[in-house]
């Protein structure tokens, strides 16, 4: 490149408390180049993202931008400055005309008041860029989803950014949309304007990306041209996983896969929800661990809500217990015998200022209730014996759960699950955020009771949990289970290449 | 419809108008005097304190806030009023509006800075304002001056109308304008909308909140002005439920108390309402066949407020069960 970069970003760091979220992050973006932005959950592409548009100050490190020392305090700042943000969620206010969404922060007036006819004529000229024609004056409420992120990257590009960051802007629209957002980006790429661009989607980035800055850790481990690194190397960079690499248990699962696996006790045939499930099928027997792999938005967790009865699916079949089922609340999975530890403890699950003992008794509550009335001592007792065979460290079952680290919060959500006697547990990303020592003991815990004849769905972003935790293995990719690979077969390199590109085994599901 | 607020804040108009012509039918074929230009100039002339009060209430629950003060305020405001009519209209009317004032800057500090909601914050701040309130009066009513020209502000008559009602109308003129045709007035709505999201688009959201709460404290200022130079004294209970009123005004207006939708012509029509309402009870006493005392009219005037907020919500239920369309 001999044109000096639009944005360079050097050694930047930040803390939050005691976890460090940057630990000297780099990017480098020339003029009108779109720039794919990638790693794992919790790489620190948010972090950057929230620094670089001024919702959070750095640390330490330098930010370049137009060839100058860049600092702003503010959204409102970096919008001025030429930096425009599309967020994943979209954040506009439904209550308001599509005209005011895209123009307000940037108002045409007339001696002093708003000019509508202008702003009107504005809002039509830039949906225009989309080939959208609406009626600009109708709340945003009123518009599908994909038209709402349009009208989000509308309102962007109307503020002659020079750059603009897109946090995947893909996520809620299908193919087609998609194709038309592409085309958009390309014509902001040839009238000079840069993009940052994050997704998980493997071929988008590849359609429509020129460079790539992966990030792991907090940390850019590798900046190079789209061209220069092919899927199955950009996956294994952004996980960190060697591809030729020794072997070494590196989790405190069994090796052996001995447990006595049984009948199957679910299954799911053309399971299909909206973009994010598309056709996966998968099964699960007694005394099985299966884990779900893939990348973020594979449609994991979305999966897993649908045999929850969190979300009802659009198609597709679900089997439990030899049976037809059809969740249609969380209580209707519950009764028949699933348990749903979520991915986000802090959102979903744990009430923080509950205690150990109320925390862990919230789900079995309905049922240990006598015309309403809980049976205090019956719950005393079973939190007591959850306490003590899940080892979690606390002061007694009054303590709140806020006060337990992240490892004995997890373990007291499982024993919320453990305490219903379900037949089956599906467990979202068990040991995010938990240190080495309590993963270990949480895992060497799901072996136990997959041992014990529970039926174990796990959904994990961590190969080696998938890779040496579970006894089958379903590789998902943009909605479709692409491959299911069975003990023997498993090992990273085939989950990876599964992920990447889709392969493994042939799917029914690309017929 | 350019620059109107949402569809959905002209169904709640529609409703709240429909209704208001109904009351006056019906008050006008069933009551001789009911439409004699005294009646109505005072019905105008003591419902223009109202107005005030429930302009800067629709401001403020369009940001998905509330302000409970704003009776204490008008109360507190009018004492300081009276007090200071002594030196003329101008000092009594800058006295009263300023003390309205300080009280909305109490809130939005109290909401902006402190973060408290403002539920809390400002029923805190109608306790100070009414014990403010009691503590300058002596619990008294403090008479304003007869000899300045201050009682003009809440007796006088110009153009034929009286003083107060057009004070209302150029503040309901001012507030429209502010509302559809500035920047800070959608970004009112776009905050009750969804707040966070206006803060990522780059929008004031802290001094656009500040703003309200001075404006709407000031405005009960000026409704204590106007209550003070109404009836000749400062009146340090008077203000008592002047809040509820005025939010129910602004939510039989159509205005959701969940923020991001509103109307100020709605909540004009809202006030008055709930004030001609009041007035065909009194008529009603009047005509003799039934006596109702003001704890009925009261349990009346509830009763009605639940049906048109009913009718208000199924309104606004029906439009939002239309389909949303994708027009790409």
């Amino acid at each position: 490149m001999t044109q000096p970069p639009l944005l360079r970003i050097d050694n930047l760091h930040k803390r939050f408390g005691g976890t460090v979220a940057l630990d000297g992050a780099e990017i480098e973006v020339a003029p009108g180049e779109v720039h794919a932005l990638v790693g794992q959950n919790g790489a620190g592409k948010s972090t950057l993202i929230k620094i670089l548009t001024g919702f959070i100050p750095g640390d330490d490190g330098e930010i370049t931008f137009e060839g100058a020392p860049f600092s702003v305090g503010s959204p409102q700042a970096a919008q001025a400055a030429g930096i425009s943000t599309i967020y994943q969620e979209i954040n506009l206010v439904p209550t308001l005309s599509v005209t005011e969404n895209i123009c307000l922060g940037r108002e045409i007036r007339r001696r002093g008041l708003l000019d509508w006819r202008g702003m009107r004529a504005e809002a039509e000229r830039l949906l225009a860029k989309f080939n959208m024609s609406i009626d600009v004056s109708r709340p945003l409420s009123d518009f599908s989803t994909a038209t709402q992120q349009m009208i989000a990257i509308a309102r962007a590009i109307g503020f002659s950014a020079r750059l603009v960051i897109m946090d995947e802007p893909t996520s809620s629209l299908d193919e087609r949309e998609a194709a038309v957002l592409f085309d958009v980006i390309r014509g902001l790429r040839d009238e000079g304007v840069s993009v940052i661009f994050v997704s998980h989607k493997l071929d988008e980035l590849y359609e429509v990306c020129d460079r790539v800055t992966i990030m792991r850790d907090g940390r850019t481990i590798r900046a190079c041209a789209m061209a220069e690194i092919g899927k199955l190397d950009l996956v294994s960079t952004m996980l960190g996983r060697e591809i030729s690499r020794s072997g070494g248990r590196t989790t405190a699962f069994a090796g052996d896969h001995d447990h006595d696996v049984g009948d199957t006790i679910l299954s799911a045939e053309g399971l299909k929800d909206g973009a994010h499930v598309r056709d996966v099928h998968f099964s699960v027997r007694k005394g099985e661990i299966v884990g779900f792999a893939g990348l973020l938005g594979a449609g994991r967790t979305e999966t897993a809500k649908l045999v929850f009865g969190a979300a009802r699916p659009e198609g597709g079949e679900i089997r439990f217990d030899g049976a037809g089922f059809a969740p249609q609340t969380p209580a209707d999975a519950i009764n028949a015998g699933i348990g749903f530890c979520t991915e986000d403890r802090k959102v979903e699950g744990i009430v923080p200022d509950m205690s150990i003992a109320e925390n862990m008794m919230l789900a079995l509550m309905p049922k240990l209730a006598r015309a309403g009335i809980l049976d205090e001592k019956r719950q005393a007792r079973i939190v007591e014996k959850f306490i003590a065979s899940l080892g979690i460290k606390c002061a007694g079952p009054g303590q709140k759960i806020r006060e337990l680290s992240g490892g004995n919060q997890q373990k007291v959500l499982l024993g919320r699950w453990l305490a219903m006697s379900p037949r089956l547990l599906i467990l979202d990303e068990p040991t995010r955020g938990i240190d080495v020592g309590a993963k270990a003991e949480i895992q060497k815990l799901v072996n136990t009771l997959a041992d014990d004849g529970l039926a174990v769905l796990m959904i994990s972003s961590e190969l080696e949990e998938v890779s040496e935790g579970a006894d089958r293995v379903f590789v998902l990719r943009e909605g479709l289970t692409v491959a299911e690979l069975t003990n023997g077969e498993i090992n990273e390199e085939r989950i990876l290449a599964a992920m990447a590109h889709g392969g493994g085994e042939p799917s029914v599901a690309e017929a | 419809m350019i620059g109107m607020a949402g569809n959905r804040g002209l169904m709640g108009s529609y409703g709240v108008v429909v209704a208001l012509m109904l009351v006056i039918l019906f008050g006008w074929l069933r009551y001789d005097n009911f439409l004699s230009p005294f009646n109505v100039m005072s019905v105008l002339r003591y419902n223009s304190m109202f107005a005030l009060v429930a302009l800067g209430m629709c401001f403020v629950i369009m940001t998905e806030g509330i302000d409970l003060s704003v009776g204490a305020n008008a109360a507190m405001s009018s004492v300081v009023a009276a007090h200071a009519s002594h030196y003329g209209l101008v000092p009594g009317l800058a006295a009263g509006v300023g003390a309205g004032l300080v009280v909305g800057l109490l809130n939005g500090l109290i909401v902006t800075r402190l973060k408290i909601m403002p539920f809390i914050a400002t029923l805190a701040t109608m306790l100070a304002a009414g014990g403010m309130a009691l503590l300058l009066s002596g619990n008294q009513s403090i008479p304003v001056s007869y000899a300045t020209s201050f009682t003009w502000l809440g007796q006088g008559n110009l153009f034929g109308l009286p003083v107060p009602a057009l004070i209302a109308a150029v503040a309901y003129v001012i507030g429209s304008v502010i509302l559809n045709r500035t920047s800070a007035g959608r970004t009112v709505l776009a905050i009750g909308g969804n707040e966070e999201a206006t803060r990522m688009m780059g929008l004031p959201v802290e001094r656009t909140l500040m703003v309200t709460y001075i404006a709407c404290g000031g405005l009960a200022g000026l409704a204590g002005v106007i209550l003070a130079a109404q009836f000749g004294a400062g009146q340090p209970i008077e203000g008592k439920g002047w809040e509820l009123f005025a939010i129910a005004s602004v939510v039989v207006g159509g205005t959701l108390l969940t923020g991001g939708v509103g109307s100020v012509g709605a909540t004009l029509a809202g006030v008055l309402l709930l004030g001609v309402l009041f007035t065909i009870l009194n008529f009603e006493n009047g005509k003799g066949w039934i006596s109702l005392s003001a704890y009925w009219q009261s349990v009346i005037r509830g009763f009605f407020l639940l049906v048109v907020v009913l009718f208000q919500a199924r309104l606004a239920r029906k439009h939002a069960a239309q389909p949303a369309v994708s027009a790409t």
